[in-house]
C-alpha cells in the first residue's frame, strides 16, 4: 500500500509476523519434541526446550524400521522420474516446436489433453495394468506413469519456441546432430524453464506418499513417506518424540533445499501455474 | 523433398516416445475407468456387464455424504485460503528485505510433505499432550476434541490444509499485485481517493483474474485431497471426513469394487474437464480483453 500512517504499519508488521509465527512454530515444536525424551513428551503442562537433548531418537527412529532402504528408494524414484521427464520433455519440447511435419499439431493437442488428467484418475487402471504385467512393488511402478510431465513438456516446448531458428540453422550448418543440438545448444538456453521444472519435479516426488502407497506393498521399494507414516502405525502409545524424529528424515532435506534456494523455488511454483 | 521426408522421420522420431508413453499412462487409464465403469468386478470372479447399475449404485445416501463432505472441504479452503492469501500479499505488497523473510517462511510449508505435516497437526493437537490443547487451557478455553468429534473433525482438515498451502495463493497474488501499474493508485491518492476506496475499486477488480484463476486451481487441488484424511482421520470419526479420492481409494482397494470405484473415477474426472474448461473459457476471454 502507499502512504499509510505508521499506526497501521506497525499494525501490519505485528499481524505479518504473528502469521509467520503461526507458520513456521509447528516446525520448531517438531524438532524439540524430537529431541525430548518420552517422560517429558507425556508432560503436562509441556515444556519448550528439552533437556538434556536426545539426539539418540534419531537413531532409534532410522533403525525402527529399513530407513535405509526408504532412503534410497526415494532418491531413485526421485532422480529416475526428474532424468526421464528431462529427457523426453526436451526430445518432444524440440519436435513439438523446431521440427516441421504433418501432424505435428494435431499430435501436440495429446499432450494438452494429459494435462487435466490428474494422478487420481490414473491409479486405479495403473495399478491394475501394473500388477497384470507382475510389475507392483518395482521401482517401474514408481516412475513409468511420471516419466512424461505434460507440464513439463508444454513449457519446454514453450521455451524453445523463444529460441531463434537461427541458432539452430547454424548448429546444423556446422554440422551438429539434433542430440547435439537439443542437450548442448538449446538447453543451456531454456535453463531457467528446465531449473522450474525440476525444482517442481522433485519437490513433488520427494514428498509423495498418494503413488508408493498404491504401487508398493513391499519394503524394498518404499519411500520414505510411506515409511514415517508407518512409525505411527506400529508404534504403540505415544513415541511422539520418535515419530517427530522420523518426519525429519523427509521434511530436512527439502526445508535445506528451500532455504538454499528459495527464491528459485516460489518462482518455480508461481511460473508452472501461470504459463 | 528428400529432405522434407527426413524432417518427418526426425520430427516423429523424437516425439512419438513421449505420445507412447502418454497414451499409456494418461490415455489409456481414462478409457479403461470409462470401461470397467459399467461392470462389476472383484478381481477374484470375472466381470460382469452392468451396464449403469454403478452410476445408480452411487446415488446412495453414503455416496451423498461423501459429495457433501468434499464439497464442504473445498469451499473451506478455497474461501479460506484465497481471503487469507490476499490479505498477506496486500500487506506483503512493498518489497523490504522482512516482507520476502514473511514471505519465505509463510511459503515454505507448501513444499514440505503432506504427510511429515499430517503427523505434526495429529500432535499438535492431541487432546491429551498436544501444544494447541494447552495454549487453550493457558487462556481458559475449553479443549475441543478436534478429530474425534464429527462435527469438528473436517473443519479441523480444512485448517491444517489451509495452514500447509496459504502460501501458495499469497505468491500468485503477489505476482498479480505486481501487475498492476503503481501509478494508478498514486494517482487515485492523489485526488483523494482512501486507501479501503483504492483497493475496492482499482486493485480488486485489476486482480478479478488471479482471483478466477486461483478459485478454480484451488478447488482443483482441494478436490484431490487424499494425504491429510489418510494419515489424519482415515475418513473418520465414522465417515465425517471421507472425502472423494479417499472414497475411491477405498471402494477399489479395500472393499474390492473395481466398477463402482472406476465409475467414481469417471464422474471425478469429468468434473476436473468442466473446471478446467471454464477456466480456459474464462483465460481466453481476458487475453481478449487485454489484446
Amino acid at each position: 500500500m502507499t502512504s499509510s500512517s505508521p499506526l497501521i504499519r506497525a499494525f501490519t508488521i505485528a499481524a505479518l509476523a504473528a502469521v509467520a509465527l503461526v507458520e513456521v512454530f509447528p516446525y520448531l515444536w517438531m524438532l524439540t519434541t524430537s529431541l525430548k525424551d518420552l517422560p517429558s513428551v507425556t508432560q503436562f503442562p509441556p515444556t519448550l526446550l528439552p533437556h538434556p537433548p536426545r539426539w539418540d531418537n534419531y537413531a532409534r527412529a532410522w533403525s525402527s524400521g529399513p530407513f535405509l532402504h526408504y532412503a534410497m528408494n526415494n532418491v531413485i524414484q526421485t532422480l529416475g522420474i526428474l532424468v526421464l521427464q528431462l529427457f523426453f520433455g526436451c526430445l518432444a519440447g524440440y519436435g513439438f516446436s523446431k521440427a516441421r511435419f504433418r501432424g505435428r499439431d494435431a499430435c501436440f493437442l495429446i499432450v494438452i489433453a494429459c494435462l487435466v488428467v490428474p494422478p487420481q484418475v490414473r491409479f486405479v487402471p495403473l495399478y491394475m495394468l501394473f500388477s497384470k504385467l507382475g510389475l507392483l512393488n518395482t521401482y517401474a511402478s514408481l516412475i513409468v506413469p511420471y516419466a512424461v510431465s505434460a507440464l513439463g513438456t508444454f513449457l519446454i516446448r514453450e521455451a524453445f519456441m523463444q529460441i531463434s531458428d537461427d541458432i539452430v540453422d547454424a548448429a546444423r550448418v556446422d554440422g551438429a546432430g539434433v542430440l547435439t543440438i537439443i542437450f548442448r545448444i538449446m538447453a543451456p538456453i531454456a535453463r531457467p524453464t528446465l531449473v522450474a521444472c525440476s525444482l517442481f519435479s522433485v519437490v513433488y516426488h520427494w514428498n509423495d506418499f498418494f503413488w508408493p502407497l498404491v504401487m508398493t506393498t513391499n519394503e524394498a521399494v518404499r519411500t520414505l513417506p510411506i515409511g514415517v507414516a508407518m512409525l505411527r502405525e506400529e508404534g504403540t502409545g505415544a513415541r511422539w518424540h520418535i515419530i517427530m524424529a522420523g518426519s525429519m528424515f523427509v521434511v530436512a532435506p527439502v526445508l535445506v533445499v528451500f532455504a538454499v534456494a528459495q527464491r528459485h523455488i516460489i518462482r518455480a511454483f508461481t511460473f508452472t501455474s501461470l504459463k | 523433398m528428400k529432405r522434407r521426408r527426413q524432417e518427418t522421420w526426425l520430427g516423429w522420431g523424437l516425439v512419438a516416445p513421449s505420445l507412447l508413453l502418454f497414451a499409456l499412462v494418461y490415455l489409456y487409464p481414462v478409457a479403461y475407468s470409462a470401461w470397467v465403469s459399467v461392470y462389476e468386478w472383484d478381481l477374484a470372479t470375472p466381470a460382469r456387464y452392468v451396464g449403469l447399475q454403478n452410476y445408480r449404485a452411487l446415488w446412495s445416501a453414503e455416496f451423498g455424504e461423501v459429495v457433501a463432505n468434499t464439497v464442504s472441504y473445498s469451499v473451506g479452503v478455497v474461501v479460506l485460503s484465497q481471503a487469507l492469501g490476499l490479505a498477506l500479499a496486500l500487506a506483503l505488497n512493498n518489497r523490504t528485505r522482512l516482507g520476502a523473510l514473511f514471505q519465505a517462511s509463510i511459503f515454505s510449508s507448501y513444499v514440505v510433505s503432506w504427510v511429515a505435516v499430517s503427523l505434526l497437526w495429529i500432535w499438535l493437537l492431541d487432546p491429551q499432550y498436544g501444544l494447541v490443547t494447552y495454549l487453550l487451557r493457558l487462556v481458559g478455553l475449553p479443549s475441543v476434541n478436534w478429530l474425534g468429534d464429527h462435527r469438528i473433525a473436517l473443519w479441523s482438515l480444512v485448517l491444517v490444509t489451509v495452514w500447509k498451502t496459504v502460501g501458495y495463493p499469497l505468491v500468485i497474488y503477489l505476482a498479480g499485485l505486481q501487475a498492476i501499474p503503481g501509478d494508478l493508485l498514486e494517482a487515485a491518492a492523489l485526488d483523494g481517493a482512501g486507501s479501503w476506496q483504492r483497493f475496492r475499486h482499482i486493485t480488486w477488480p485489476l486482480l478479478a483474474p488471479t482471483s478466477l484463476f486461483l478459485l478454480i486451481t484451488l478447488t482443483v487441488a482441494s478436490f484431490q485431497g487424499f494425504d491429510i484424511v489418510r494419515i489424519m482421520t482415515q475418513g473418520g470419526p465414522v465417515t465425517a471426513t471421507m472425502i472423494y479420492v479417499y472414497y475411491i481409494y477405498e471402494q477399489a482397494f479395500q472393499y474390492f469394487k473395481l466398477g463402482k470405484a472406476s465409475a467414481a473415477v469417471v464422474i471425478f474426472f469429468a468434473l476436473i474437464v468442466g473446471l478446467t474448461f471454464l477456466q480456459w473459457l474464462l483465460f481466453r476471454r481476458r487475453l481478449h480483453y487485454t489484446a
